[in-house]
C-alpha cells in the first residue's frame, strides 16, 4: 500500500500518511491542523505547544493487542479538573484503527462502536445502567473535560473544541465503554481495560531515571 | 521511523524538577512530573497546583507532622510485585467511631508507565491496593469481585488529616470520604465514594517485613498490633487441613481396630468352673489348673472371674506360670457384688464379673495357680475362671484418638476466637456475653 503524500500548505514540509483513511493530521513542523479535501490538504487551525505530558506513549510507539501489531499515529489531549488525560489513536496491522487511552497510566482499548439511540449528556447519570452488543455496563463517572489539543492523525476532524463531556462505564468483567458528548451525535466507544506488559509496547517515552 | 521523522512535540523531560515554594521559598521537588497534581511543601504546609508552573498555593493547612513521620521517606524506591515504584505521597486519615479517632497512613507509588498503586499502614498492619478494573457487584451485605464475595466490613467517613508529598489527584486537608471496606483475607475491597463517583480498590494484606525489605530500609518495622480486617488467619487454613487430617485417622484407626479384631483368635484358651464350700475344711487352699496352651505372637491374655457373689466376696490371689520357662505373672482379683435397698430406692455395687488383661505374654504352655479366699461365713460358691489370648484393647484406640482430636480442636477454636478478633473491629461484630472494652 503506497502511502498518501501531500505538502503541507502552511509550510511545504512533506506530511506522509500513515493510515489512508485518515481525515486530520498536525504538520509535526510548523503545527498545523490539516484536513484532507479531495484534491489536498486545508489549513483549519493552529496547535499550540501541548503542556507537559506525562504519558509513557507517544506518536509511532508500537504495540500489540488480540495478537495485532498496532501503532500509535495520533491522539487527542483533554484535561479535567483531576488532571488530564491522553486518547492515542492506533491503527492495527488489519486496516482497523482503534484508541488506547492513558489516564494516569490505566489504559483501555476501545473501538468505535455503531450503536444506535444513545443517551445524551442530558440524560446520562452516575450509576445508570446500559447494555449494548449483549454486555451490560455501568455508568461510573461524568467527566467534564476540556479540549487541550491534539497531534498527528485522527479519524474524522477534531480542532475546534473547547469544553467536551464525557461518560464512562464499566463492567464487572473489565469491559469499558465511553459515552463522547463533543458533537451533536453523541458517539460510542466500546474496549476493555488492558494491562500495561500484555501491551508489548516499544518505542516508548523514556523517562530519566527510571 | 522513517526519514524525515518529525520532532516530538513533548522532548523527554527531566523526571524530577527542583522547583521553590511560592509561599516560603523552601525547595521543592516533583517526582512524577506531569503526574502530580498536587504538592505539598514540607516547610510551610502549603498544598500547591504542581500543574501550575508558577505551584499556586491550593491550600495551608496547620497540622503537625513532626510526630508521625512517613515510615517509608517519600522517594525511596522499592520493587512490589515485580515493579519498581517510587513513593512520591503520604496522607493520614482519619475516622471517628464512638468518639475515639482512629488514623491510618496512605503512601503513593509512583511507576511512570505503570499506573498508581498505594500502600496503606495501620497499627503496623500493611496494605497494597490498586485500582479495580473490574467493577463489584453489590450483594447483601456483601460485593461480589471476580466472582468472589466479599464480607462487608465497615463503612465509615473518612477524613483527610495532613498530606505530604506529590499526588496524582487533588488532594485537600479536610476533606471527606465516605469508605466502605469489604473483606476476603488476605484480600479488601474498598469503595470510596465522593460526591461524583465511586472509586472500587482492591488490596492484600503484607507483612511489615516484607515491605521493609522491599523498600530496603533500616531496622525493622513496627509491630503489628491486633487483628486486621483483612490480616490473614494464622490457623484458619490448617482448621480444614487437621479435621481432614483427623478424620483421615480416624479411618485409619477404625480400620486398624478392625483389622485386631479379624486377627486376633479370640478363642477362650482355657475355661473351669470351681465349687467352693467354705464350711469344708481344706489343708491347703491353692491348686493348679490343666495347662493350657497360649499361641502366636507375643500378646496379652485376658482373665475373667465370674463368681455367683451375692451381698459377698470372693477374692482370687493368681499366677499365671510358664511351664517351661517357669516365668510367672503373680496378680490378685475381687469379685464382690452388694445390694439391697434403703430410703433412696434399691442400691447395687459391684459386679459378678471381673477381668484382668496380662499385657506381653509370649506363647508357650502354661497353667494358672489359684489361691481363692472368700468371706468364712458364705455358704457354697461357684466361680469360673476364663483365659483368652490376643484380646482387642480398644482403650488404647480411645487415647489415640483423643490424641487426635484435641489438636483439632485447639486449632479450631484458636481459629474462631481470631476471626472474633477480626469482626469485633467491624460493623457486624459477634455477639458476645457481658460489655468488652474497647
Amino acid at each position: 500500500m503506497t502511502q498518501p503524500v501531500s505538502n503541507c500548505p502552511n509550510c511545504g514540509a512533506k506530511i506522509v500518511f500513515q493510515w489512508s483513511s485518515s481525515v486530520q493530521t498536525v504538520c509535526p513542523y510548523c503545527k498545523s491542523i490539516l484536513v484532507r479535501t479531495d484534491v489536498d490538504l486545508k489549513k483549519v487551525g493552529q496547535v499550540a505547544d501541548l503542556p507537559p505530558d506525562s504519558s509513557p506513549i507517544q506518536l509511532h510507539t508500537e504495540g500489540v493487542y488480540r495478537h495485532k501489531a498496532f501503532v500509535a499515529i495520533g491522539r487527542i489531549l483533554y484535561e479535567y479538573d483531576q488532571g488530564s488525560w491522553n486518547e492515542w489513536h492506533i491503527t492495527m496491522n488489519d486496516g482497523t484503527s482503534a484508541w488506547l487511552s492513558d489516564a494516569q497510566n490505566e489504559y483501555a482499548i476501545s473501538f468505535a462502536s455503531t450503536t444506535a439511540g444513545l443517551p445524551t449528556a442530558a440524560q446520562v447519570l452516575v450509576g445508570q445502567q446500559y447494555t449494548w452488543n449483549n454486555q451490560r455496563y455501568t455508568l461510573t463517572v461524568i467527566t467534564p473535560a476540556h479540549y487541550r489539543g491534539v497531534e498527528g492523525e485522527l479519524p474524522f476532524q477534531y480542532w475546534d473544541k473547547t469544553d467536551v463531556t464525557f461518560a464512562d462505564l464499566r463492567s464487572e468483567t473489565g469491559k469499558f465503554a465511553t459515552l463522547d458528548f463533543s458533537d451533536e451525535q453523541p458517539a460510542l466507544y466500546l474496549g476493555e481495560f488492558v494491562e500495561f506488559d500484555d501491551l508489548q509496547l516499544k518505542n516508548l517515552r523514556t523517562f530519566e531515571g527510571w | 521511523m522513517s526519514a524525515g521523522a518529525p520532532p516530538l512535540s513533548n522532548p523527554p523531560k527531566p523526571q524530577a524538577k527542583a522547583l521553590n515554594c511560592p509561599q516560603c521559598g523552601a525547595a521543592i521537588m516533583l517526582r512524577a512530573l506531569g503526574h502530580a497534581e498536587t504538592v505539598v511543601c514540607e516547610s510551610c504546609h502549603s498544598i500547591l497546583d504542581a500543574r501550575d508552573p508558577h505551584l499556586q498555593i491550593l491550600q495551608k493547612f496547620d497540622a503537625i507532622t513532626a510526630g508521625d513521620r512517613p515510615l517509608i521517606p517519600l522517594g525511596t524506591r522499592g520493587k512490589l510485585r515485580g515493579v519498581d515504584y517510587e513513593v512520591i505521597g503520604f496522607q493520614r486519615r482519619s475516622i471517628e467511631v464512638e468518639a475515639v479517632s482512629y488514623h491510618w497512613h496512605e503512601y503513593v507509588l509512583f511507576n511512570p508507565y505503570k499506573a498508581i498503586r498505594y500502600l496503606t499502614e495501620y497499627n503496623g498492619h500493611w496494605n497494597d491496593l490498586s485500582v479495580c478494573k473490574e467493577l463489584p457487584v453489590m450483594e447483601f451485605a456483601s460485593a461480589n469481585y471476580l466472582g468472589e464475595v466479599y464480607r462487608h466490613f465497615q463503612s465509615s467517613d473518612a477524613t483527610t488529616d495532613y498530606v505530604l508529598g506529590e499526588f496524582p489527584w487533588q488532594v485537600r486537608v479536610g476533606e471527606h470520604a465516605a469508605v466502605s471496606e469489604y473483606v476476603k483475607p488476605p484480600r479488601v475491597l474498598s469503595a470510596e465514594k465522593s460526591a461524583e463517583e465511586v472509586t472500587w480498590s482492591v488490596g492484600e494484606y503484607v507483612y511489615g517485613a516484607d515491605i521493609w525489605k522491599s523498600f530496603n530500609l533500616p531496622g525493622g518495622p513496627p509491630e503489628a498490633v491486633g487483628v486486621y480486617e483483612n490480616q490473614p488467619s494464622p490457623v484458619s487454613e490448617n482448621v480444614k487441613g487437621i479435621w481432614a487430617a483427623f478424620l483421615g485417622f480416624a479411618v485409619f484407626l477404625l480400620m486398624l481396630m478392625a483389622g485386631f479384631d479379624l486377627l486376633s483368635n479370640k478363642g477362650t484358651a482355657f475355661e473351669s468352673t470351681y465349687h467352693l464350700n467354705p464350711g469344708e475344711p481344706k489343708g491347703e487352699a491353692s491348686f493348679v489348673t490343666d495347662v493350657f496352651d497360649l499361641q502366636g505372637r507375643t500378646s496379652n491374655v485376658e482373665i475373667t472371674t465370674t463368681a455367683n457373689v451375692a451381698n459377698s466376696w470372693i477374692y482370687l490371689n493368681y499366677a499365671l506360670i510358664n511351664q517351661d520357662t517357669e516365668q510367672a505373672w503373680d496378680f490378685g482379683r475381687e469379685v464382690s457384688y452388694y445390694y439391697g435397698s434403703d430410703s433412696d430406692g434399691s442400691w447395687s455395687e459391684g459386679g459378678r464379673k471381673n477381668t484382668v488383661i496380662v499385657p506381653s505374654v509370649p506363647a508357650g504352655h502354661y497353667y494358672l495357680r489359684i489361691e481363692p479366699e472368700v468371706d468364712p461365713k458364705h455358704g457354697a460358691l461357684v466361680y469360673s475362671v476364663a483365659v483368652k489370648r490376643d484380646v482387642p484393647v480398644l482403650g488404647f484406640f480411645g487415647i489415640a484418638f483423643l490424641a487426635l482430636l484435641l489438636p483439632a480442636i485447639a486449632i479450631t477454636w484458636r481459629s474462631i476466637n481470631f476471626e472474633r478478633m477480626r469482626w469485633a473491629e467491624s460493623d457486624h461484630p459477634p455477639i458476645t456475653i457481658g460489655k468488652s472494652e474497647e
